[in-house]
C-alpha cells in the first residue's frame, strides 16, 4: 500500500503533487478515470460545453468529446433512470445532479432500481455508477441549494454515501467511488470547494492553497471506500464528523484548547466502525457533528452504534451537534448552521459529565 | 381577483359552476357491452412510410390503427410483413405455447403453490410477435407482462417455472416476486415491480449502445396506465433529445388493475399521439393483428437499427382475464367485454390465417395444443423438484445477505449471523426447516 492510500496518514507531500482547491481535485480525477477507463461517461445539467455550474466538468467534453462528456434534459428522474440503463449495458456512468437538494425526482431510480438491481437480478445486472452531487449550506443558498439529505441515502440498502471534506479525500475518494461496482452518492460539501470553512464566518475565507490537504498526488491514486481518517490524535474525547464540520469542528477545539480526537468518517455507508470504536473506547466520550438537520439524521445511528458498542467504556452520555429541524433558511443562514456556539458548549457538556 | 369576472356573482346566476370531470368506464358489470364506438378501421388501407421518414410522417399513424388480418383471414396493404408459414407457424406455436404455461401457472398459484401469477391472454401478440420482429440479442426492458419474449429467445420453461415458485432452482434466489424474470444471457432486463422504471433505463441502454457504436437496439414495454408516471416522459424526452435507437411499446390492454385508460388519458387522445409532441415516430396498431403487430416492430427497429430515431407503438388490445391473480375483474368491468371485443383473439386469428393459406388445420392445432400442455406439464414436474413456495427447499439464509453489494459489509456479515442463529434457535436438531 502506498502512502497515499493509508487511510490514516496526512498526504505525503512529495515532488508529485500539486496544490489544488476541491473542484480542481474533482475534475482530475473525473479526467483521469476518462482517460483510464472508455466505458466511463459524465452526464448532468450544464456539465458539457458549460463545464458545470461549479467547473467541476470544466474541459472535459473538449478532451473527451461530446459523446463522453454531455449535457442532459432537465429530469434527475431521466439522468439516474438512464444511467441504470447504461450499466446495464457496460458503461460506468458519472452523473452529476446539480445540487443534492434536486436529486429527489431521481430517489426511484436510484432507490428502487439503481440501488436493488444487483440483488434482485442476482447479480446479473449491477449499476456501477456514481451519482455525484454538491451539497450542504453555508453558501446562503436558500432552502433548495443548502440541504444535506445524506441519510436519506445511508438509509436504503444497496447504496454507498461518501463525503469528501479535502482536495486530497476528494480525488482518491472519487476515483475509488468509479471503479465501485455498486451505485454510490458522492456528496460534496460546496461550502468547502474553494477552501476549507471553520464556522467562523466573520473570519476571512481561507484558500485551499494554504491547507495541508491541498496537497493532491499527480495522477491516479485510490482512498478506500469505507475507511475513516484520523484528522487529529486526541485523549480527552472522539469527535465524529464528516465534510464541511470536519474544518470546523478542528477550528473549534483548537480555539478552546482541548485535546480532541477528530475522526473523518469519509464514508458513511460502508462505515469505519473499527475506528469508531477504537477512539471511543480510548477516550470515552463521544461527540457527533453534522451539519444535516437532526432527526434521523446519520448523527442518530452514530449515537446508536457508540452506545450499542462502548457503552461500558462512556464516561458521558453520547451527544449530538446538529442542523435545527428546519428547511435550510436564507437571511437566519449561521442561526441555523451548527457553529462554534453550538459545538463549544457541547464539549464544555461532554468534558463536564 | 380583479381578472376573475362578475366576482359579485352568486350561486344561481346564469353561470356555471366549476364541476370537476372523472372519468368512468362505459360498462361496468351486469352491463351490457356496446364497441360501437371503437373505429375498427379497413385492414390494408394504412399507408407505410418510408422508414427514414420524418418522425412527423407518422402523425396520421398515430390516430389510426394499422391493421393487416382482415374478416377473411387474408393478409393486406403495405404493412403486410409476408413473414413465410414456418415463421408463422412458429409464431403461433409460442402463442399456443404460452397460453398453456400461463393455465398451469395460474391453476399452481391456485393450488397453492406460489403466491403470485399473471397470465397475458389476450395480449399474446404484443410480446411474441413483436418479440420475432427483433434480433435475439437486441436487449427488452420488459414490463411484468412479457413472458412471451422469453419463450422467443428459447428460455427454459423449468428456468421460468423455478422463478415463479421462488425454490432453491431459481437463479435469482427467491428474492423476487414471480414472474419478475431476468436474463442477461438472453437480452432480457430483470424485470423491476414499480412501474414505468424500465423506460430510461432501456433509452440509457441504447444511449450507450449508440455511445460505443454497437448495432443492437433496445426496446421496452410499458402499460397504458403506467404511461402517466414521470418516467414516461423523461424516457420519451431522453429518447427525442440523443435520438436513441430505441422502441417504446405502450400495450394499451384497457385495464390497470381496475382503472380503465381513461384515468391515463385515454378519453383525449391515443397513447400513439403522445409520441407527437416529442418530435418521435409513433404508431397504433391493432394489438391482436400478429401480423400487424410484427410490421409495426419491425418498421420501427428498421428505423432505429439504421440511427433514423426512436417510435412510440401503441398496441391497441385487450386484457382478456384479470390483472393477476390477486383481483377478480368481474368486480369492477363487465364480463362480456371479453366476447364483445372487437378485435377478437390474436391467437384465433393467425391460426385462420394460416388455414386459410392451407398451411394449417383443426387436427394439427388440436394436438399442437395438447404437446404444449404435456411439454409444460412435464417441466412443471420437474421444477417441483427444486421445491414450491413455502415448502422449505428454499436457497440457504446467508443468500439473503448476498448481491445486497458486492462484497457483504460487517453490518450485513453481522446481520447474517442473527438470522443463521435465529434459525439454529428454531429448528435446534437441524431439522429442515
Amino acid at each position: 500500500m502506498s502512502a497515499t492510500e493509508t487511510a490514516n496518514d496526512a498526504p505525503v507531500v512529495t515532488e508529485d503533487t500539486r496544490r489544488l482547491n476541491m473542484i480542481e481535485a474533482i475534475n482530475d480525477a473525473l479526467s483521469i478515470m476518462l482517460e483510464r477507463d472508455p466505458d466511463v461517461i459524465i452526464m448532468g445539467e450544464d456539465v458539457g460545453y458549460f463545464g458545470g455550474v461549479f467547473r467541476a466538468t470544466a474541459g472535459l467534453q473538449e478532451k473527451f468529446g461530446k459523446t463522453r462528456v454531455f449535457d442532459t434534459p432537465i429530469s434527475e428522474c431521466g439522468i439516474i433512470g438512464v444511467a441504470v440503463g447504461m450499466g446495464a449495458y457496460g458503461l460506468r456512468p458519472v452523473p452529476e445532479i446539480q445540487f443534492a437538494d434536486y436529486i429527489y425526482p431521481g430517489l426511484d431510480q436510484l432507490i428502487s432500481e439503481a440501488a436493488r438491481l444487483r440483488y434482485r437480478s442476482a447479480g446479473e445486472y449491477i449499476a456501477p455508477m456514481t451519482v455525484r452531487s454538491p451539497f450542504g449550506g453555508g453558501i446562503f443558498g436558500g432552502q433548495t441549494h443548502s440541504q444535506s439529505p445524506e441519510a436519506i441515502f445511508t438509509h436504503v440498502a444497496g447504496l454507498k454515501t461518501v463525503i469528501p471534506s479535502n482536495p486530497h479525500d476528494a480525488k482518491g475518494l472519487l476515483i475509488s467511488a468509479i471503479e465501485d461496482n455498486d451505485p454510490v452518492v458522492f456528496f460534496e460539501p460546496k461550502r468547502i470547494y474553494n477552501g476549507p470553512f471553520t464556522g467562523f464566518y466573520d473570519n476571512p475565507v481561507e484558500p485551499w492553497k494554504k491547507h495541508r490537504d491541498s496537497q493532491v498526488p499527480e495522477g491516479y491514486y485510490k482512498i478506500p471506500l469505507g475507511k475513516a481518517r484520523t484528522v487529529r490524535e486526541g485523549e480527552a474525547f472522539t469527535v465524529l464528523t464528516y465534510g464541511t464540520m470536519v474544518h470546523v469542528a478542528e477550528a473549534v477545539c483548537a480555539a478552546k484548547g482541548v485535546d480532541a480526537e477528530i475522526i473523518d468518517l469519509r464514508t458513511l455507508v460502508p462505515l469505519d466502525i473499527e475506528a469508531i470504536e477504537t477512539s471511543v473506547k480510548k477516550t470515552g466520550r463521544c461527540l457527533i457533528i453534522h451539519e444535516a438537520t437532526r432527526t434521523s439524521g446519520f448523527g442518530a445511528e452514530l449515537s446508536a452504534l457508540v452506545t450499542e458498542r462502548c457503552f461500558y467504556h462512556l464516561e458521558a452520555p453520547v451527544d449530538r451537534v446538529t442542523g435545527f429541524d428546519t428547511p435550510y433558511p436564507h437571511s437566519l443562514e449561521w442561526a441555523y448552521f451548527p457553529g462554534p456556539v453550538r459545538i463549544g458548549e457541547a464539549i464544555d457538556k461532554i468534558l463536564s459529565e | 381577483m380583479a381578472d376573475r369576472p362578475d366576482e359579485t356573482a352568486k350561486q344561481g346566476s346564469n353561470k356555471p359552476t366549476l364541476s370537476l370531470h372523472v372519468p368512468e368506464p362505459k360498462f361496468r358489470p351486469g352491463d351490457a357491452v356496446d364497441f360501437s364506438h371503437i373505429d375498427v378501421t379497413v385492414p390494408g388501407a394504412q399507408p407505410r412510410p418510408d422508414e427514414a421518414c420524418h418522425a412527423s410522417e407518422t402523425a396520421p399513424l398515430t390516430l389510426d390503427l394499422v391493421r393487416v388480418l382482415g374478416d377473411d383471414d387474408k393478409a393486406h396493404g403495405p404493412w403486410d410483413p409476408k413473414l413465410d408459414p414456418e415463421t408463422l407457424r412458429e409464431m403461433l406455436h409460442q402463442f399456443a405455447m404460452v397460453r398453456a404455461f400461463d393455465a398451469r401457472m395460474y391453476r399452481g398459484q391456485r393450488q397453492g403453490k406460489t403466491s403470485f401469477y399473471m397470465k397475458c391472454t389476450g395480449e399474446e401478440a404484443t410480446s411474441i410477435s413483436a418479440a420475432m420482429a427483433l434480433a435475439s440479442d437486441d436487449m427488452v426492458f420488459p414490463s411484468y407482462r412479457q413472458q412471451g419474449i422469453l419463450l422467443v429467445r428459447g428460455y427454459p420453461l423449468v428456468e421460468m417455472i423455478n422463478q415463479i415458485y421462488s425454490n432453491r432452482g431459481d437463479k435469482l434466489k427467491g428474492r423476487q416476486l414471480p414472474i419478475m424474470y431476468s436474463s442477461r444471457e438472453h437480452s432480457f432486463f430483470s424485470i423491476s415491480g414499480n412501474l414505468a422504471t424500465q423506460m430510461p433505463q432501456a433509452v440509457g441502454w441504447a444511449m450507450a449502445s449508440a455511445i460505443k457504436g454497437d448495432t443492437r437496439i433496445a426496446a421496452t414495454w410499458v402499460g397504458e396506465g403506467s404511461t402517466a408516471e414521470g418516467d414516461f416522459h423523461s424516457a420519451c424526452t431522453f429518447a427525442a433529445v440523443y435520438n436513441a435507437p430505441v422502441i417504446i411499446n405502450v400495450v394499451n390492454n384497457q385495464w390497470a388493475i381496475s382503472s380503465f385508460s381513461g384515468f391515463a388519458g385515454a378519453e383525449r387522445t391515443t397513447f400513439a399521439a403522445r409520441a407527437l409532441g416529442y418530435g418521435i415516430a409513433g404508431i397504433r396498431v391493432d394489438g391482436n393483428d400478429p401480423l400487424a403487430v410484427y410490421a409495426a416492430e419491425r418498421w420501427a427497429a428498421n428505423r432505429a437499427r439504421s440511427n433514423s430515431g426512436p417510435t412510440l407503438i401503441e398496441h391497441f388490445t385487450y386484457r382478456a382475464e384479470g390483472h393477476s391473480t390477486s383481483d377478480d375483474p368481474g368486480a369492477y368491468r363487465s364480463v362480456h367485454e371479453g366476447e364483445e371485443w372487437p378485435l377478437g383473439d390474436p391467437v384465433n386469428r393467425l391460426k385462420k390465417h394460416l388455414i386459410a393459406l392451407g398451411e394449417w388445420d383443426e387436427e394439427r392445432h388440436a394436438a399442437m395444443d395438447i404437446a404444449c400442455a404435456e411439454e409444460v406439464k412435464a417441466a412443471t414436474k420437474e421444477a417441483e423438484k427444486n421445491g414450491i413456495l413455502g415448502h422449505g427447499l428454499h436457497h440457504p439464509f446467508h443468500t439473503m445477505f448476498e448481491d445486497v453489494f458486492e462484497k457483504l459489509p460487517w453490518h450485513l456479515e453481522e446481520q447474517a449471523a442473527q438470522a443463521i442463529h435465529e434459525r439454529e434457535v428454531k429448528w435446534p436438531e437441524g431439522r429442515k426447516p
